[in-house]
């Protein structure tokens, strides 16, 4: 847990403008030049002096972004030597386990990746590294996002972007992951093969439009590397590009404190701090990245073998981000309807795509449905201390207990053989925990958000402790609290406390229809949203207790010295 | 020795002596323990059964029958039936070799799999048993060693390659894609096929030990029990491409490499970057 507002003294004085020297002045005509043409100095000052706030869970995008650069510049080279063909030809490379077996050209190029060309292992371990994590960064970014309310107006539509972005790079990877027809790949496409044949009436007219025919055929491979190489990467790029505009557009949101409010941005200019930090932040990641491909080896596809639709190997299970779709389908109980000559295989679909289904839009509609339970229509620059929204972050870490259950379960039999318990208990569990976890995760998560409010609150009443015991006359004992700064007061007081909507009737007086009509059921939610909080002392309250705290400093000790902690009521 | 007096209030002389007096007893130890008896290959003796016969009543009757009809098949003598033991006629020679050559048998306790673990009988014994349980009924024999020598890599690399095949057609829906063992329902599981021996691989695949189906000649022939033993061997020898291996335990691992060591890593250094420099209030 991060302190609130550990707020220091010092100021930083801005530098003085120092005289250009003379390389740099040789530069004054050309930079004269663009300015007269294309506006460059007002480009230059937007662009240099954009303010970002200095915070490590504002660097979290930035670890996506730079993984998706270090995958462009992999995945270029890779490209050169990845023949994406399903043509059969035996194997004649230079790795011995596999001489002579019959393969597709595509497996063999990427056995002579890792084997025949310089670097190539290297820069495939990278890339796949990366792919890791940069589908990772994305969704820890998202959940500060998520858990700092940075997703309010007038931020929705980023993140929507972003949420677009998360789907983008999930399939991006696993497109990735099936290009090189080795078997583990071969496997993971027939699941997608089975998710696909499972949409009801049309699922085997999809399958057949994308495969070009039956499993798994001579296509899906030259169409996979067109969509990974081309079309994904392009969309995603775009995405980007419009969500990293939005940033801009928006200006950073800003955690509380002194001195910020919602019509300001404190921080760093781009230049130089900012883009010194960012760019080292680039080439730490790659580094970083690079030294994960060098030591940690990843999809060893020379051991897995050539795909062969007659084998199945124990122990397949996709990249970690379809983990959570993969364990839906392993933990589902096995139904299956057939109704006028159509089978309905509810155990894939509603696992499989209801899942990931779910997901996406759970992700996408959020912050359309916090909006109608708080009514609050006003800007958000300043972003939540988890806590003072209790009830969204319980059912953050809620949703994040069942995707938890969910991932593990795609990895049962893992679970079931290493840690020596029984497959079918670890399923069974799993059955009961996706549904059991995420009550406790709410509940747990809402009393902690609570305590730590109240916490805070004893902070504003009461100061911090000073760690000296003193005694007194007749023996007691007692720790003479120290207020806190007015600082880290005003942090923990900025929040506003939103009231629960209350219902009102459909029109006024006269019958006439109303604008912003607040339904009960809609009032009922608000409630459930909003009632459980510690409120804020009032400013009377503070300084009270700040008088208070003064007098026990000096030892005058009344008998009576405990204002209710948990607040008016 | 004045060095070391003078040296004994650093922060690192405590670990270090404990260190120096580990070593020591280490070392003594190693010097005087008794050494292990030799692996090396003693000239073993043909199977006795009747020797055969007396080892079964004492280590073996209890659960597989006096007779190794099985414990199920006693109804006077009424065992819990975790405690039944399949009949063992015709499980011949080999399935006795393998299972009590591997101390899968005589099992420790009852449980939803025989677990491999150190083997109870001699060499010799494990000989006399398999000659009771062979005259018990016909069943595949102890195999010669020309039969799991595996084919050898350096001369025959298609072999070892076609043997991989075999594999992960015949084999690795259970053991995983390079024999690292994979789970199977109610507890039971394929286990890890390294460091196992090549005459107890041959041996599982001829007499389907426990949960394994029995590969017969016409599944598998000789030569192709000694393609897979090659490359089993093969791929236990070669060296992990690429780095760490994570197991061979595939995409679960990976996925938690990428989140603990690749984004906790990158948390890390985050933090730290925030950290440096020029801060705001």
């Amino acid at each position: 847990m991060a302190k609130p507002a550990q707020v220091s003294t010092e100021v930083v004085q801005p530098h003085n403008a120092v005289k250009p020297n003379p390389p740099l002045k040789k530069l004054g005509p050309a930079a004269k030049w663009g300015d007269d043409r294309v506006g460059l100095g007002g480009i230059g000052n937007f662009l240099l002096r954009k303010i970002f706030p200095d915070h490590w869970s504002f660097m979290l995008g930035e670890i996506a972004l730079y993984s998706f650069i270090i995958l462009l510049v992999t995945g270029v080279f890779l490209t050169i030597w990845f023949k994406p063909s399903m043509g059969e030809i035996e194997y004649q490379g230079s790795y011995q386990l596999l001489k002579g077996l019959p393969m597709s050209e595509a497996f063999a190029s990427t056995l002579n990746i890792s084997f025949d060309i310089r670097g190539g292992l290297l820069v495939r371990q990278i890339h796949h590294w990366a792919a890791m994590t940069f589908v990772a960064a994305m969704m820890v970014h998202a959940l500060r996002v998520f858990f700092t309310g940075a997703f309010r107006k007038p931020r929705e539509i980023n993140w929507l972007l972003g949420v677009g972005l998360l789907i983008m790079g999930t399939i991006e990877g696993f497109a990735g992951y099936s290009l090189p027809d080795d078997l583990l790949s071969g496997t993971g496409l027939r699941f997608a093969d089975g998710l696909i044949r499972s949409i009801p009436l049309v699922g085997t007219w999809v399958e057949f439009f994308l495969f070009g025919g039956e499993f798994p055929g001579t296509l899906i491979v030259p169409r996979l590397y067109m969509v990974h190489i081309l079309l994904l990467p392009g969309l995603i790029l775009g995405l980007i590009a419009a969500h990293l505009a939005l940033v801009f557009y928006h200006k950073h949101s800003q955690y509380p404190g002194p001195g910020r409010t919602e019509t300001n941005v404190v921080g760093i200019p781009m230049f130089p701090t900012f883009a010194a930090k960012a760019g080292g932040l680039f080439f730490i990641v790659s580094g970083f990245l690079t030294l994960l491909g060098t030591f940690v080896q990843i999809n060893p596809v020379w051991v897995v073998g050539p795909y062969n639709p007659a084998q199945v190997t124990a122990g397949s299970q996709p990249d970690w981000y379809m983990g959570p779709a993969e364990g839906a389908v392993r933990i589902m109980p096995n139904i299956e309807s057939y109704i006028g000559g159509t089978t309905w295989s509810w155990n894939v679909m509603i696992p499989g795509l209801g899942f990931l289904g779910l997901l996406f839009v759970s992700l996408g509609v959020y912050p359309f449905i916090e909006k109608w339970l708080t009514g609050d229509d006003s800007e958000h620059h300043i972003v939540d201390r988890p806590r003072n929204a209790a009830t969204r972050t319980a059912i953050g870490v809620a949703a994040m207990s069942v995707y938890a259950m969910f991932w593990l379960s795609g990895g049962n039999d893992i679970l079931a053989i290493r840690f020596h318990v029984s497959l079918n208990q670890v399923t069974e569990v799993m059955r009961v925990m996706v549904f059991l976890a995420p009550i406790l995760a709410f509940i747990i998560t809402k009393r902690i958000c609570l305590g730590l409010q109240r916490k805070d609150q004893e902070r504003l009443l009461h100061g911090s402790e000073t760690g000296t015991m003193m005694r007194t006359a007749d023996g007691g004992y007692y720790e003479p609290h120290l207020p806190i700064s007015h600082d880290e007061a005003w942090t923990l007081t900025q929040h506003k406390q939103y009231m629960p909507l209350d219902a009102t009737a459909a029109d006024d007086r006269n019958g006439l229809a109303k604008k912003d009509v607040v339904s009960r059921n809609r009032s009922r939610w608000s409630r459930w949203f909003y009632k459980d909080r510690v409120e804020i002392p009032t400013a009377e309250e503070l300084i009270a207790a700040r008088d208070h705290i003064e007098h026990e400093k000096h030892g005058e000790l009344d008998d009576v010295h405990d204002p209710e902690l948990t607040g008016k009521h | 020795m004045s060095f070391l007096s003078a040296k004994r209030r650093h922060p690192a002389f405590k670990p270090l002596m404990l260190l120096v007096a580990l070593l020591i007893v280490g070392g003594l130890y190693a010097g005087f323990a008794p050494a292990g008896k030799s692996s090396a290959e003693e000239a073993l003796a043909p199977g006795d059964a009747a020797k055969g016969r007396e080892l079964f009543l004492v280590g073996c009757a209890s659960c597989h029958g006096m007779n190794g009809e099985g414990g199920s098949l006693k109804p006077d003598n009424a065992q819990p039936e975790q405690f039944a033991g399949p009949s063992l006629v015709g499980v011949g020679g080999a399935a006795v070799d393998f299972q009590v050559g591997t101390g899968r048998m005589p099992m420790a306790n009852p449980g939803a799999q025989a677990p491999r673990k150190n083997v109870v009988y001699s060499q010799q014994q494990i000989r006399d048993l398999a000659a009771y349980v062979d005259s018990l009924g016909p069943g595949p024999q102890i195999p010669t060693e020309q039969q799991y020598a595996g084919v050898n890599p350096a001369t025959d690399p298609e072999g070892v390659a076609k043997g991989g095949e075999l594999f992960r057609t015949n084999c690795s829906a259970c053991h995983n894609l390079t024999g690292q063992g994979g789970a199977l329902p109610e507890g039971k599981y394929a286990p890890a096929l390294t460091n196992v021996e090549n005459k107890h691989i041959w041996e599982a695949l001829r007499t389907g030990p426990q949960q394994m189906p029995v590969f017969s000649e016409k599944n598998l022939t000789d030569q192709d029990v000694n393609q897979i033993i090659g490359y089993l061997k093969s791929v236990d020898s070669q060296p992990n491409y690429g780095g760490f291996g994570l197991g061979g335990l595939g995409p679960v691992v990976e996925g938690l490499v990428a989140w603990v060591v690749g984004i906790g890593g990158l948390l890390l250094l985050v933090t730290w970057i925030a950290s440096k420099g020029a801060r705001v209030k």
